[in-house]
């Protein structure tokens, strides 16, 4: 392996396990705000504990996603020192603004949040979880911002040899954006409603129901069951999931007709077309290869029987043509880089046109094939699966009465943390490998991005220690979390007001 | 090396070049005043507590609710300088590989461990993410402090494949990784990085100082004179060795500029008495202490981005390879307005709710003031009984039924 096959292995590694933290910050930040609104509006100390139960979880989530998220902002400096060099004057800005405006935000008032319980008044004490959840949100903003405009390079134009800022307001309209932005929040929001429905269905499953522990005449007070504010857990999961599932779903659709658009090689990939066609359908399952002339083959595909999906799919249409790997090679080889009709090209003001004189042609410019191809097969069942599972586990939950789980209902239940990943996992691999060969879209290529003086030994060398360490907070965190899960929901100490005593102890301590 | 009296053409930086590079300027002091308390006070557990878990918990819990907002502080220096200066970031990082990897990994290590500690109850537990926390924050002290000596000298740069100024190879033949801490035969570098480490437990030792009350206030009493001697006497070094040995006559930025010398002198000086008088100031006067402390730590970076100003750390070329400084690694005009803008309006009010959090922890703790581990493991005798007895606790709801 060389530089840039490790360079790129530490990308994706460091990024991927990043972003296993990032949408269960965003997600969990709103729903712990809900629970604590909930709380104070009714009172009802039920939300507290689940309150302080999610909490626990957020902040062991929250520390390794800010630790893991230094690397990010480093390793372009680090591992992609040309590609820094090239982009700065646009990309760095939105880094800039995030650690100024989302971080000093996020971190300030978490701070805040954690030892604040008897230090501000309940409604101050609010605002804090709001105003992190506003800082976790601002950051995924500049942070999609920035990895739009690699996708597709809007406001920016070819002088002094770099990409240069010409227009802000392209910057922040860049379609793809706008479309991404609500998608990956959706995903977020996916995660976080998926780990309520996890540990609350782990427990339903656990408690009693309230009634049977009423012993009719009994003179010893009836224990109550948390198992109603399980259920209300549940029921709070089960909702955020639905309607966020369908917000992804919907976004998903906008960014694929971006991308159709815009990536006409990363459609035909990750659809599997090889040659373009009039009203597609859409494949199912395929397999591909490569002959001995570099050329993509398919060895076999099982397509969905509606000629025309694709294409509505793709463009609205259901004649439209959708390109297939073949042409937009021969494509890119004669004419450059071209967005699906054309009409970008040539304009003369956009970068990929400012850069064509300088463009290598000579680059195979479709992205790997099968990975594209399942990835978004993947995320896209997933995301399906996901919101008829959670209609059905909102129905159950919404229930008057306490109704009891089945195993398979707590087996759906106590898996849906997981699926919302594997689903986040497969969403960045077609983002960033359909992109590929291309760091920034049609204009610089991935292999002439990476740092020319860092050796492949100084990589390799990064590239484990990355990965050691991280697999040793993986296990730290998940064993953690696990733990947490399993004391379930904490008892709530008296609500004696605060003594104005300087020696009296803190609530909350670490 | 640049001879002292070379005149070199350097092109002159623009107004917004220059408001950059002070911003960057601050928001690295910024974070040396902020978080250098931090990372002394987790260096301070091994030195005052390593046989007493319940003071370590105080040291954490002292520096809990604001160790991640200082840490931003560098996070926006890093985002700065790629938005600002993406040639001085592209070249920097890269070239300082290995370093900057440490100091990633001491972050890493450090970060978890505040959070992480608390949620087992075993010694072992606890001694484990302590020890992650010391060592993170020695190793980021120790490189940062070799990293900004070696600024001082300056940095060699050669042609990259596109001409691009690049640092020499970090493995290669004319660059080897040593190098770095010692600098053709000059141990300055690595004087650096132990003057910033005993300089950072200085620091932390008078935020406890400010911030503790009992046994831990006691030892930090006994602590703190030495190590703030032991820190002057360092600082003292590196400052007279810097200004003697790599005055700013070799800055062509301030070649000329007598006024840069004087202002090194000047800013090297009061970093001296600040760190003394902070310890003459501990018992009267913690708060004066402490901040005459971080204004020694404030000081001696002004010194050094002083020493850097136009060259930010880089040998210009005579030969004329490719120069790397304020004006060839900036970004555009455009970029740097836009960023002048937001920053602008930002800026205040971040200090605003950063100043707010302090006020609202500004409370001393000791190890009465804790309440029980949440985690503390009850009914079984655990190896870590030194919590004090848990409060009463009414199950406002319920019991949890399992």
């Amino acid at each position: 392996m060389e530089a840039l096959d490790l360079a790129r292995w530490q990308f994706g590694i460091t990024t991927v396990y990043h972003f296993f933290f990032v949408p269960m910050t965003i997600g969990l930040t709103w729903l712990v705000a809900v629970m604590q609104t909930k709380w104070m509006r009714t009172g009802d100390a039920g939300w507290l504990r689940l309150t302080k139960l999610f909490g626990k979880l957020f902040l062991i989530n929250f520390a390794a996603g800010v630790v893991t998220g230094i690397v990010q902002e480093f390793q372009f400096g680090m591992n992609w020192s040309e590609y820094s060099r090239f982009v700065g004057d646009i990309f760095g800005a939105p880094l800039a603004l995030e650690a100024l405006i989302a971080f000093f935000l996020e971190s300030t008032f978490i701070g805040l949040w954690i030892f604040g319980w008897d230090k501000l008044p309940k409604k101050v004490h609010l605002a804090t979880i709001y105003l992190t959840a506003i800082g976790s949100t601002i950051s995924s903003i500049f942070i999609l911002a920035a990895n739009s405009w690699m996708q597709n390079p809007t406001g920016a134009v070819f002088e002094n040899g770099r990409a240069q800022l010409d227009n802000f307001v392209a910057l922040i309209t860049n379609p793809f954006f706008l479309t991404t932005l609500p998608h990956t929040l959706a995903a977020s929001f996916i995660v976080a409603g998926g780990l309520l429905l996890g540990v609350a269905g782990y427990w339903w499953a656990k408690s009693k129901p309230p009634v049977a522990m009423r012993a009719e005449g009994s003179d010893v007070p009836p224990a109550r069951s948390d198992g109603p504010v399980w259920q209300a857990a549940a029921k709070l999961g089960a909702a955020v999931m639905v309607i966020a599932c369908v917000a992804g779903i919907g976004s998903g659709h906008l960014m694929g007709q971006v991308e159709a658009e815009h990536q006409p090689a990363k459609l035909a990939a990750s659809e599997g077309l090889l040659d373009s066609s009039d009203a597609s359908s859409f494949s199912l399952l395929a397999w591909f290869g490569k002959d001995s002339d570099g050329n993509v083959t398919k060895t076999f595909e099982v397509a969905l029987p509606f000629d025309g999906l694709l294409s509505w799919l793709a463009y609205g249409d259901t004649g439209a043509t959708v390109q297939g790997v073949n042409d937009v090679k021969t494509e890119f080889a004669a004419n450059g880089y071209r967005t699906w009709d054309g009409t970008q090209w040539g304009d003369g003001t956009s970068l990929q046109s400012g850069y064509a004189a300088e463009l290598n042609k000579a680059i195979d410019p479709i992205p790997p094939l099968n990975v594209s191809y399942y990835a978004f097969r993947v995320m896209v069942g997933v995301g399906l699966l996901g919101l008829l599972a959670s209609c059905l586990l909102w129905l159950r939950a919404r229930k008057a009465e306490y109704p009891r789980l089945t195993k398979g209902w707590v087996a759906l239940m106590v898996s849906m943390p997981l699926w919302p990943m594997i689903a986040n996992f497969c969403g960045w691999v077609l983002t960033e490998i359909g992109r590929q060969p291309w760091i920034v879209y049609g204009v610089l290529a991935t292999e002439g991005a990476v740092s020319p003086n860092v050796s492949t030994l100084e990589i390799a060398l990064t590239l484990t220690l990355y990965t050691l360490v991280y697999a040793v907070v993986a296990v730290v965190v998940v064993g953690l979390f696990l733990q947490q899960i399993r004391k379930g929901l904490p008892d709530i100490p008296s609500d004696t007001p605060p003594e104005e005593d300087d020696d009296r102890p803190l609530r909350f301590a670490y | 090396m640049i001879g002292m009296f070379m005149i070199l053409d350097v092109p002159t930086p623009s107004v917004l070049q220059v408001v950059w590079f002070c911003l960057i300027a601050v928001l690295w002091i910024g974070f040396f005043f902020l978080e250098g308390f931090d990372f002394g006070v987790s260096m301070l557990y091994q030195v005052l507590s390593r046989k007493q878990p319940e003071e370590r918990r105080v040291m954490v819990n002292a520096i809990g609710p604001t160790w991640d907002s200082n840490e931003v502080w560098l996070l926006t220096a890093g985002g700065a300088t790629f938005a600002a200066f993406p040639g001085w970031y592209a070249t920097l990082f890269s070239g300082l590989y290995l370093p900057l990897f440490l100091v990633l990994m001491g972050l890493i290590i450090r970060g978890i461990s505040f959070e992480y500690r608390a949620l087992r109850p075993t010694t072992r537990w606890k001694n484990t993410f302590d020890w992650c926390a010391s060592i993170g924050s020695f190793v980021v002290a120790l490189v940062l402090g070799v990293g900004f000596a070696n600024f001082v000298i300056g940095l060699p740069t050669v042609a990259g494949p596109h001409g691009e100024p690049l640092l020499p190879t970090a493995f290669g033949p004319d660059w080897l990784f040593p190098q770095l801490f010692v600098r053709d035969g000059s141990p300055y570098p690595l004087l650096g990085g132990v003057m910033l480490v005993v300089l950072f437990v200085s620091h932390g030792a008078q935020f406890l100082n400010l911030k503790t009350e009992g046994t831990v206030l006691t030892k930090v009493q006994r602590f703190a004179p030495l190590a703030a001697a032991a820190a002057a006497v360092l600082v003292t070094a590196y400052v007279v060795w810097g200004n003697l040995a790599y005055p700013s006559g070799g800055n062509p930025y301030l070649d000329g500029v007598s006024l840069a010398q004087v202002a090194r002198w000047v800013s090297g000086g009061l970093a001296i008495v600040c760190v003394l008088l902070a310890a003459v100031l501990l018992k009267a006067k913690p708060g004066v202490a402490f901040a005459c402390s971080g204004l020694g730590v404030a000081t001696l970076f002004i010194n050094a981005f002083v020493t850097i100003f136009g060259t930010l750390g880089f040998m210009q070329p005579t030969d004329g390879g490719p120069a790397l400084n304020i004006v060839t690694a900036s970004s555009s005009p455009l970029t740097l307005k836009l960023m002048t803008i937001f920053a602008g309006v930002l800026v205040p009010i971040v200090l605003g709710y950063v100043i707010w959090s302090y006020r609202v922890f500004r409370k001393r703790l000791s190890v009465e003031n804790l309440p029980p581990e949440e985690n503390a493991v009850t009914g079984v005798p655990s190896d870590d009984d030194t919590t004090p007895e848990p409060e009463p606790v009414v199950a406002a709801e319920s019991a949890v039924v399992a």
